[in-house]
């Protein structure tokens, strides 16, 4: 007997069909993940379930009760949501954030102090973790707050739960951890909705799949019935092909960026490492094993460096974000919506950031040069907007990620770094930048670093791959050999 | 778990106070007088209990640099209705001059809340029109002693501890200090023991998450202004009393003192952090470094430096751990 029973649901804003005709049902104590790329209607789906949006057409049942949800009817039916940002208090302790939502429900004006410890701690006990109850969520890592949003939750006694992208902020580790704790939920008869675009973790966790394409159910089914190939063509409504990256060495010449001995004290252990036009090398490692830093340091983000940096063959000395740029270092931030982009402005604004300066030989800026040189620079990396007006923040990931990385291109970048590349970037675009990436590498003559935690983003995308461990690269192997699952492997056992 | 005392923020102020204290008594051994000690805990009673109000704003996210504007109001009208009244009493006055607080406290809930506008704009807005109202509309001569109402001076006279000076004078505790200890001891029982003082935490530290779990905004808005109003209507009249005399254009520029004492006791400018032990700490401190350069001699003009540079280092010291946990 299904726990909640979507029929024929419809959802317009605006111009926007957000979903067309969506079905889906949830039995009691099952672990169901919803992929689909973003935009696909994913969260519009789950503010439905969650009684947020109400659906313009079709049925939804909980209980078998079809009355009209409200966000206090979903709650009382035992719907939780734990969004991405968890929601929770950072300036206050972690008995606090759990204890004050049953606090408020329970319509209590005053805070009895001892009580709120006593939820708190019970509330920690049946997820099986322990975490300080007097410690400020601020102080938490990211997997420790989301302990703590879990465990909130399920205070309220839910009988689904909801998690939006759970997995996007955690390491190798810490997403085995959550996947035997949410498990352990199923196994309390409570259902869980796994809001997803990892193929890996889907597969792996849920009972059942439903794949949301432009609104749509582009497949439903038992995750047996389901590989890789098929989500992916699910999702995408394309084959993307995975074929490995090839570097072809070519004439001699010093390398593009070369180090020798590059260390940060206490950070980074001595780096010996040359990379070549063409190059595409990742660098990969557990949280921590230093590789941000490694491409802050090139970055003239850490000045107290030590030891020789050399591109094409000269010495630079990378002291500040200003030499990097001018010695020809350019660097995409894993945050783009915070260390990247100016999200107000508009594309060319965007893209052109680092060039106004070449472009105003005499203080005063070209400005048909500019757009000319913006707009060709759209063209090549592909950019879906309306014009070149359009405001940054109104693009989807994959397109915000791609000026970004053009914005790099306009200049004269020889080495470029990449941190993250496709991070919350959905499949189908994702495909679209890697290809970018590889042609960038074989025909713009550029060396490119790139740090990811997609092991099959490095696998397929470098012809070098370096394990980071605690500030010194513990392994450096040719990617033609090597399996995403193999690399995996070598990750774990540092672990 | 028995010394988690240490970590916390109000435990660094005291240090540094006891410090600071030590090196003032140093200085100048005068500090440590009865005379100058009782001194000192009475100047801490109009700027503490203006800071109450502004710490709850603070914690819930905002910000008011209004209050000085209506504490001068309230006390001004309240003293020309008693004088044009010919109107007696003290508890009536006060409740009058609280009641103008508050109301006024409301508008800028009001714009805050219904319109989300940005609270130091808002704030700036009211107080330079209610300044303005009162010196065009209502009068801009001051009311001296002469004509002040005698119930009041009588209050504001009310001393703990009397005694005499080695020069014979007689000086004693103002008894207006356990208002002060009164009022920081219930916002302190609303913010820690109520829900909706929890929810003014939980508004500033984190607004969508505070929504997501139920507590009601424009309650919580409506609440630490209107609070921030009255408390400060009510140390506007208390000051009058006080000093025995009425100024329409008194107090200006005590914001920057008061949300130098507040920043001072560990409270956060970005909201959800804050005590009212941290602020009682901050407005002795604030209070003692003035007063210890007053009875150094030293230029008025100078104590206005030592309050920026006060403002300055306190607020980049708690930037600092505000990033630091950040990260």
């Amino acid at each position: 007997m299904a726990f909640i029973e979507l029929h024929d649901i419809s959802k317009r804003f605006g111009g926007v069909q957000a979903l067309a005709g969506v079905s889906l049902s949830i039995a009691a104590g099952e672990i169901h993940c919803l992929a689909g790329e973003n935009g696909s209607g994913k969260s519009t789906l789950i503010k439905i379930i969650a009684g947020v949006y109400r659906p313009d057409s079709g049925t939804l049942r909980i209980d078998n009760d079809a009355a009209p949800l409200t966000p206090i009817a979903a709650i009382n039916h035992g719907v939780q949501v734990i969004y991405q940002d968890f929601s929770l208090f950072p300036t206050l302790s972690v008995a606090e954030n759990l204890a004050l939502p049953s606090e408020l429900r329970a319509r209590r004006r005053l805070v009895s102090w001892s009580g709120v410890r006593k939820l708190a701690a019970a509330a920690l006990a049946r997820l099986g973790v322990a975490i300080d109850l007097d410690a400020s969520v601020e102080t938490l890592s990211i997997a420790e707050r989301q302990l703590v949003a879990i465990a909130r939750a399920l205070m309220s006694e839910p009988r689904l739960l909801i998690m939006d992208e759970p997995t996007t902020a955690l390491a190798g580790r810490e997403v085995a951890r959550l996947f035997a704790i949410v498990r352990d939920i199923q196994a309390q008869g409570i259902a869980v909705l796994f809001v997803s675009h990892k193929m890996r973790e889907m597969l792996d966790i849920s009972e059942r799949i439903t794949v949301l394409r432009n609104g749509s159910v582009a497949a439903a089914g038992f995750a047996q019935a389901f590989d890789e190939a098929a989500l992916t063509r699910a999702m995408t409504g394309h084959d993307i092909t995975a074929q490995s990256y090839r570097w072809r060495p070519r004439h001699g010449g010093a390398p593009r960026l070369e180090l020798r001995g590059l260390a940060l004290p206490g950070v980074l252990a001595p780096i010996d490492l040359a990379l070549h036009a063409g190059e595409i090398v990742g660098v990969t490692g557990l949280l921590g094993s230093g590789r941000s830093d490694l491409a802050l340091t090139l970055f003239g983000l850490r000045p107290r460096y030590q030891g020789e940096i050399r591109i094409d063959g000269r010495l630079v000395h990378l002291r500040s974000v200003a030499a990097a740029i001018a010695s020809g270092l350019a660097y995409v931030p894993e945050d783009r919506l915070t260390e990247g982009l100016f999200l107000t402005q508009s594309i060319h604004r965007n893209l052109l950031a680092t060039s106004y300066a070449a472009l105003a030989p005499h203080g005063i800026i070209d400005f048909a040069e500019a757009r000319a040189r913006a707009d060709a620079m759209m063209r090549e990396m592909q950019i879906t907007a309306t014009d070149g007006n359009q405001k940054v923040i109104a693009l989807s990931g994959g397109n915000q990620q791609r000026v970004l990385i053009g914005r790099w291109l306009m200049g004269e970048a020889r080495v470029l770094i990449l941190n993250g590349p496709t991070v919350g970037v959905d499949v189908g675009s994702k495909a679209g930048i890697h290809e970018r990436i590889r042609a960038l590498a074989e025909e713009g003559d550029l060396a490119v670093l790139m740090i990811s935690d997609d092991l099959p983003e490095i696998v397929q995308n470098c012809n070098r791959v370096l394990i980071m461990h605690r500030g010194r690269v513990v392994e450096e192997c040719g990617a033609a050999l090597l399996s995403d699952a193999e690399l995996g492997e070598k990750l774990k056992a540092l672990a | 778990m028995t010394f988690s005392f240490l970590r916390r923020s109000e435990t660094a102020i005291a240090l540094v106070l006891l410090v600071a204290m030590g090196l003032i008594g140093l200085v100048n051994p005068a500090f440590w007088d009865l005379a100058n000690l009782f001194s000192l805990a009475r100047s801490n009673v109009i700027i503490g209990i203006m800071a109450l109000g502004v710490l709850s704003v603070m914690i819930s996210g905002g910000i008011d640099v209004s209050f000085p504007a209506f504490a001068v109001a309230a006390m001004y009208l309240t003293i020309r209705a008693m004088l044009a009244w010919g109107w007696h009493g003290v508890v009536a006055p006060f409740a009058l001059a609280g009641a103008i607080g508050l109301a006024l406290g409301l508008v800028n809930a009001f714009f805050v809340s219904t319109f989300g506008m940005i609270p130091l704009i808002v704030t700036l807005g009211t107080g330079a029109l209610v300044r303005g109202a009162l010196l065009g509309l209502v009068g801009t001569s001051q009311i001296n002693i002469d004509r002040m109402p005698q119930e009041l001076i009588d209050f504001g006279n009310l001393t703990l501890l009397s005694r005499i000076g080695p020069n014979g004078t007689h000086f004693g505790l103002s008894a207006m200090i356990l208002l002060y200890l009164l009022a920081a001891l219930l916002v302190h029982l609303f913010l820690t023991r109520t829900m909706l003082g929890r929810g003014v935490y939980a508004l500033g530290s984190a607004p969508e998450a505070a929504l997501r779990v139920g507590f009601n905004r424009t309650r919580v808005l409506f609440t630490v202004y209107g609070l921030a109003g009255a408390l400060a209507g009510l140390a506007g009249l208390l000051h009058g009393s006080m000093i025995w005399l009425a100024n329409p254009r008194d107090f200006v520029g005590l914001e920057l003192d008061v949300i130098a004492a507040v920043v001072l006791g560990g409270a956060s400018i970005f909201g959800g952090r804050g005590s009212v032990l941290g602020t009682l700490l901050g407005v002795f401190m604030l209070v003692m470094v003035a007063n210890s350069l007053i009875i150094m001699h030293i230029d008025t003009t100078w104590q206005r430096i030592v309050v920026g540079g006060i403002i300055i280092a306190a607020t980049t010291v708690t930037s600092f751990r505000d990033r630091r946990q950040l990260a």
